[in-house]
């Protein structure tokens, strides 16, 4: 042991590891495994390169060229001079007719503007459990801010109704707890018909008490026209829904019978064939001499429309409630509406969110639809006044790329969102 | 059991209406039914006094009447001397050409693209991710209007085609692609360009029977014969030796440019393509989303295990995870055919001629009868849509059976 | 039990119905406004300008109207309408008045149950082509590619006169105006139909206006003019006279620029019926004397309204031809105001 042959070099710590072959580390190795795997695989990334680089190649000096000064497309041929570039002009010039129609008073715009962004104040304590709950109160006022806004008119008006519901809320509170749902239900929708009727006195009797200048439903247009369809719509649509996906899931025949017909006849057919009904047939069942403008014919049959598609998203909800909820519920010895409304409702609801934020996107898109019964929302706005105006005529990229743009950015917003619930609603652990 | 009868023996007294569980259901069913019976009747009753008002009445006559009207794209015989009912009809055959077609390529692009989207291929699987994303969130009456707007501004005017230095060219002198839209050789069948036909689907017979008879050897022997160069085979021998046997029956026409416009040929017309085109690529984008959510609900351990039997990826996809994830997929898929048939009758954006643009355009417009019109066009949307409904059925069902 | 529940709904909605139906006179007047439909856009007949007012030679029906009726040519409420919604919008009573450029047929006005009150403006369809295409008549179209305006008499014109001249052509149906005007400019339709005036409008409007003709072929007779609903005779009376009225102004030298001084009194008994110096023919229509007054300082006479919107002088450059005064040799001519 001791006589250790003498060595020169004795290596006390271990090699340090050499890099790995070129081809088998970093960038290469990231770049042979995810593009070049395989000859298909290859072939696959060199054509989405050539072809994502070709239209690179041809748009961005389209879009960058672009010129935004003049006043008519005649004018940006004559600056462009034949090289390549978008007409941005025509945005320049008609924004505000894209965004809120042709016929709402320009002095007004800060009033659609400001209800769009409290609308995101309103419905962010609905999307996100995380914030303050107090915010709610926001959300109930809103409705009836947005109307005053956009409308214009009294204040009184809004007023009067908010006041009405929640007269209606606490006459069905208080008749509730003493005689049952049905007669509360009753007394309640008494109650907001008689503050009502007495409120339009009011109104009447004081048609400028904070006033802002009353704008018509018929002068809505542009991208305004989309949301306030899209919103109103999908929120008159929800509390319908429920009702028809509970009628669905009753056991009464009869009112599951109407329920089951409505919902299939109302998805079985386009939705254009509603807007033709509400354009041209619905005003024959009205009352003789009433007369609902277009804005109002339309959102009722829109309504009608996404409640049948809500109705089945939530229906989806109550059936996928585990039985032992219903049972639970009876042999707390709860009624009908109590345990719909305590135990049912609160987490069929809740699971059918991201379902009711799929039609809403849908929906939302479908009221573009309105441009083929001549009504100006975006499409109508950009089919209609802007490319018949001798100054536009022709004119085509600019106008739907922007279209596209702002129907990208709600809904991709919006789906992101329900993606984003869907994963926090998932509560078991794959 | 004795307190049930001591109640029904109580008298009778009207809050047990709505107290007792026995009666309650069977109350609120006739209130139901009243206040139902009360608002049609309210309905109809105001639409039969204004009716009355207008002096207008319901009636179906026009549909005998003569349309006299022209309808561009005609699957069945029809001039302007026919009557509106039968241009209805062409209409109705126009909707199921489109919403054919575009149930076809939809189909093809959103499998493609859903499983593209999952490949390993970083570049493509972000490709299609765009793809998706970018077309499943604007409105497909956008996409309808600018395909029909670039093409009507981009190709060229048939007369560019004309002369020795046109400005424009067909390719292969069979094809022309112009802002009317694009001409394409046509098949003509001779008296016995029949039989081709026949021996074409013969083949198709046979090349499952083949299939089955491969299928069946493996499964009973453990021979593995090959299927894919065999059934190619079967599928056109046969055919193209029946087509020369025959002394070619089956010609084609290709268009060619006379006078205004190109003649001959079959003409795909700029609002047939922008409506087939629009719907195809936008459902394609939902149902690669369906596709994908389907590959993805079947457990990876079903890779890992068909990938430990030595099977190879290819293979995996097509024998393991797509039967399964079919399961998955097919409902859903068929509501998007549900969605392509009713978003077809966006064709009224474009002018192409479908039974909205017939029976709820024209005809409407010149009969003026809007209730009649609008009806019928609910009706045969309805009929299409509980047929596609009532197949699903019948596929959920197939499917639930071998479910364990 | 069903059927007893249905009648008495019946009973009840018809009773309301019979007490709530006044006439649409007294309804305007209630309103305060006019409900108008017109087009969706036509250059010249009418298009909201740049601040969204509405002008055109049909809206200056509408404004006399206005004017005659309520005393001021603003109080007009203008709904847009489509060929497929006009007819219904005026049924449904949602416009009380329609002047969009509709063509006077026997089957509109007896089976759609609507009153023609006259005719402003006496037009036929025709064609439009690109210069370049070098043809001079609408018979060498044959195999042409026509893009159509849908929701007209339109179609059903050009079916006929293709099927006339044994000569086929392909039809290419469009809902607005302004996007067959579009495919035409874009040469996706070789020959673009609607009525002539129309035509001249919309090809004021191209950028190019030189490059394209209109054929000299009339197809149809296309007299347009405003029209009401049957039954409510009065307010089809008043809407018929105050059309008369203009016409008359123009035919007896009645201009908004004279008609202060002629309405204190002339010496031609018929101008002072007209303007409500002397006689009662206002009274009879429900009006007041001044009507015919305040109709035509709207907007001026007949002849004025047409050269302000579509005459020779304004960039659709239409000449009266048929639409002049008969002693002119034109076909406009009012029955007297006596």
């Amino acid at each position: 042991m001791s006589d250790t042959p003498n060595i020169g070099f004795v290596r006390h710590e271990p090699i340090p590891p050499s890099a790995p072959p070129i081809q088998q580390a970093g960038m290469v190795k990231w770049m042979r495994e995810n593009l070049f795997s395989n000859w298909i695989n290859s072939i696959l990334t060199i054509l989405s390169i050539y072809f994502v680089a070709k239209i690179i190649l041809a748009s961005t000096p389209w879009m960058w060229n672009g010129v935004w000064t003049t006043s008519s497309l005649r004018e940006c041929r004559e600056v462009l001079q034949g090289t390549s570039g978008a007409c941005w002009s025509v945005l320049a010039e008609r924004w505000n007719q894209m965004l809120f129609g042709f016929k709402y008073p320009v002095e007004a715009y800060w009033r659609p503007t400001l209800a769009f962004v409290l609308l995101l104040v309103c419905i962010a304590p609905i999307l996100f459990q995380k914030l303050p709950r107090n915010m709610l109160i926001f959300s109930a006022i809103y409705p009836f801010l947005a109307f005053w806004l956009i409308w214009g008119g009294t204040v009184l008006t809004p007023v009067v109704v908010a006041v009405s519901l929640i007269a209606g809320y606490l006459a069905f509170v208080k008749i509730e707890r003493l005689t049952g749902f049905a007669t509360g239900l009753l007394s309640g929708v008494v109650a907001v018909a008689l503050v009502l009727y007495l409120g339009s006195f009011v109104t009447a009797a004081l048609p400028e008490f904070i006033a802002l200048e009353p704008v018509a439903s018929r002068d809505m247009g542009g991208f305004m026209l989309n949301l306030i369809l899209g919103t109103v719509c999908v929120s008159l649509s929800i509390p319908l829904g429920i009702i028809l996906a509970l009628g669905r899931q009753s056991n009464m025949p009869i009112i599951k019978g109407i329920c089951v017909v409505f919902i299939e006849f109302i998805r079985g057919v386009p939705l254009i064939t509603l807007l033709f009904v509400a354009n041209v047939v619905l005003s024959y069942f009205f009352p003789p001499g009433t007369n609902l403008d277009l804005i109002l014919r339309v959102i009722i049959m829109i309504t009608l429309f996404s409640a049948a598609y809500i109705a089945e998203v939530i229906r989806g909800g109550l059936a996928a409630l585990p039985r032992g909820q219903y049972e639970a519920a009876d042999s707390l010895g709860l009624d009908y509406p109590q345990a719909m409304r305590l135990i049912i409702l609160p987490q069929a609801l809740k699971i059918s969110i991201p379902g009711i934020v799929n039609v809403a996107v849908g929906l939302f898109k479908d009221t573009t639809l309105v441009s083929v019964i001549s009504m100006f929302d975006l499409v109508g706005m950009i089919r209609g006044p802007i490319s018949s105006s001798t100054a536009w005529t022709g004119i085509y990229w600019e106008l739907y790329l922007f279209a596209i743009l702002l129907f990208f950015v709600v809904c991709y917003g919006i789906s992101q969102y329900s993606q984003w619930l869907e994963r926090q609603l998932r509560t078991d652990h794959h | 059991m004795s307190s049930t009868t001591q109640t029904r023996a109580s008298k009778f007294s009207l809050s047990m209406l709505i107290n007792d569980t026995r009666y309650r259901s069977t109350t609120f069913q006739v209130i139901a039914l009243i206040g139902l019976i009360f608002a049609m009747g309210y309905l109809v009753s105001n639409l039969l006094s204004n009716l009355a008002d207008a002096g207008l009445n319901i009636s179906w006559r026009f549909f005998g009447e003569t349309a006299g009207y022209d309808i561009n794209q005609m699957p069945i015989e029809y001039n302007n001397q026919m009557s509106h009912g039968r241009a209805s009809l062409v209409g109705a055959v126009n909707t199921l050409i489109v919403a054919f077609l575009a149930c076809v390529s939809a189909t093809i692009l959103g499998v493609v693209a859903g499983v593209l989207r999952l490949s390993n291929n970083w570049v493509v699987s972000k490709l299609m991710a765009i793809y998706v994303e970018a077309f499943r969130n604007v409105p497909v009456l956008i996409w309808i209007l600018i395909i029909f707007l670039v093409m009507s501004n981009v190709l060229p005017q048939p007369r560019e085609f004309r002369g020795d230095a046109a400005a424009s060219s067909m390719w292969f002198d069979m094809v022309a692609f112009t802002n009317r839209g694009v001409y394409i050789p046509r098949l003509v069948l001779d008296d016995l360009g029949w039989v081709v036909f026949a021996a074409f689907g013969l083949s198709i017979i046979g090349v499952f029977a083949f299939r089955r008879y491969a299928r069946n050897l493996l499964f009973n022997t453990g021979r593995l014969i090959p299927t894919f160069l065999p059934s190619i085979g079967i599928l056109i021998i046969p055919t193209v030796l029946v087509y020369f046997a025959l002394g070619s029956p089956i010609g084609l026409e290709n268009p060619a440019l006379k006078g205004f416009n190109f003649k001959g040929g079959l003409h795909l017309r700029l609002s047939l393509i922008a409506l087939w085109f629009a719907l195809a690529i936008y459902t394609g984008a939902f149902i690669a989303e369906n596709v994908r959510a389907g590959i993805q609900a079947i457990s990876y351990g079903q890779t890992e295990a068909a990938a430990a039997l030595g099977m190879r990826p290819g293979r995996i996809m097509s024998l393991i995870i797509l039967p399964q994830a079919l399961r998955v997929i097919v409902p859903p898929l068929i509501s998007q055919y549900l969605n392509i048939t009713k978003n077809s009758s966006l064709a009224i954006a474009v002018g192409y001629m479908d039974i909205t643009g017939t029976l709820g355009g024209i005809t409407l417009n010149q009969t003026g009868r809007a209730i009649e019109c609008i009806l019928v066009l609910m009706l045969f949307y309805l009929v299409i849509s509980l047929s596609i409904s009532a197949i699903m059925n019948v596929y959920n069902n197939a499917m639930k059976l071998k479910e364990r | 039990m069903k059927k007893t529940v249905f009648l008495g709904a019946l009973t009840v909605a018809g009773l309301a119905a019979g007490l709530v139906s006044a006439g649409t006179l007294d309804d305007v007047k209630a309103r305060g406004k006019l409900n108008c439909g017109v087009t969706t856009g036509v250059p010249g007949f009418a298009e909201p300008d740049a601040n969204g007012v509405w002008q055109g030679f049909d809206v200056a029906v509408c404004r006399a109207v206005a004017a005659a009726v309520l005393g001021d040519n603003m109080a007009v409420e203008f709904v847009p309408t489509t060929g497929k919604t006009r007819f219904t919008a005026l049924a449904s009573g949602e416009i009380d008045l329609l002047a969009r450029n509709t063509t006077w047929t026997m089957s509109r006005d007896v089976d759609l149950k609507f009153e023609f009150v006259g005719v402003n403006y006496y037009d036929g369809q025709g064609f439009m082509v690109p210069a370049s295409l070098g043809v001079s008549s609408a018979a060498e179209l044959d195999g042409a590619t026509v893009c159509i305006q849908t929701g007209t008499t339109t179609e059903l014109n050009l079916a006929d006169f293709f099927r006339a001249n044994g000569i086929s052509y392909e039809p290419v149906p469009i809902e607005t105006g302004s996007e067959a005007a579009q495919l035409f400019l874009a040469g996706s339709c070789d020959v673009y139909t609607t009525d002539r005036s129309a035509l001249a409008a919309q090809r004021a409007n191209f950028p190019n206006p030189d490059d394209y003709v209109v054929l000299p072929d009339v197809v149809s007779k296309e007299p347009l003019g405003p029209l009401v609903r049957h039954g409510d005779n009065d307010w089809g009376d008043i809407a018929r006279w105050t059309l008369n009225a203009l016409i008359t102004a123009e035919e007896l030298g009645v201009t908004s620029d004279n008609i202060a001084e002629m309405s204190a009194g002339t010496n031609n008994p018929e101008i002072n019926r007209l303007l409500g110096s002397e006689g009662t023919l206002g009274e009879m229509l429900g009006l007041d004397a001044e009507w015919a007054k305040r109709a035509i300082m709207s907007g001026g006479n007949y002849g004025e309204v047409f050269e302000s919107n579509i005459g020779a002088a304004t960039n659709i450059g239409l000449s009266r031809g048929l639409n002049a005064q008969w002693k002119d040799g034109g076909l406009i001519y009012s029955p007297p105001f006596r």
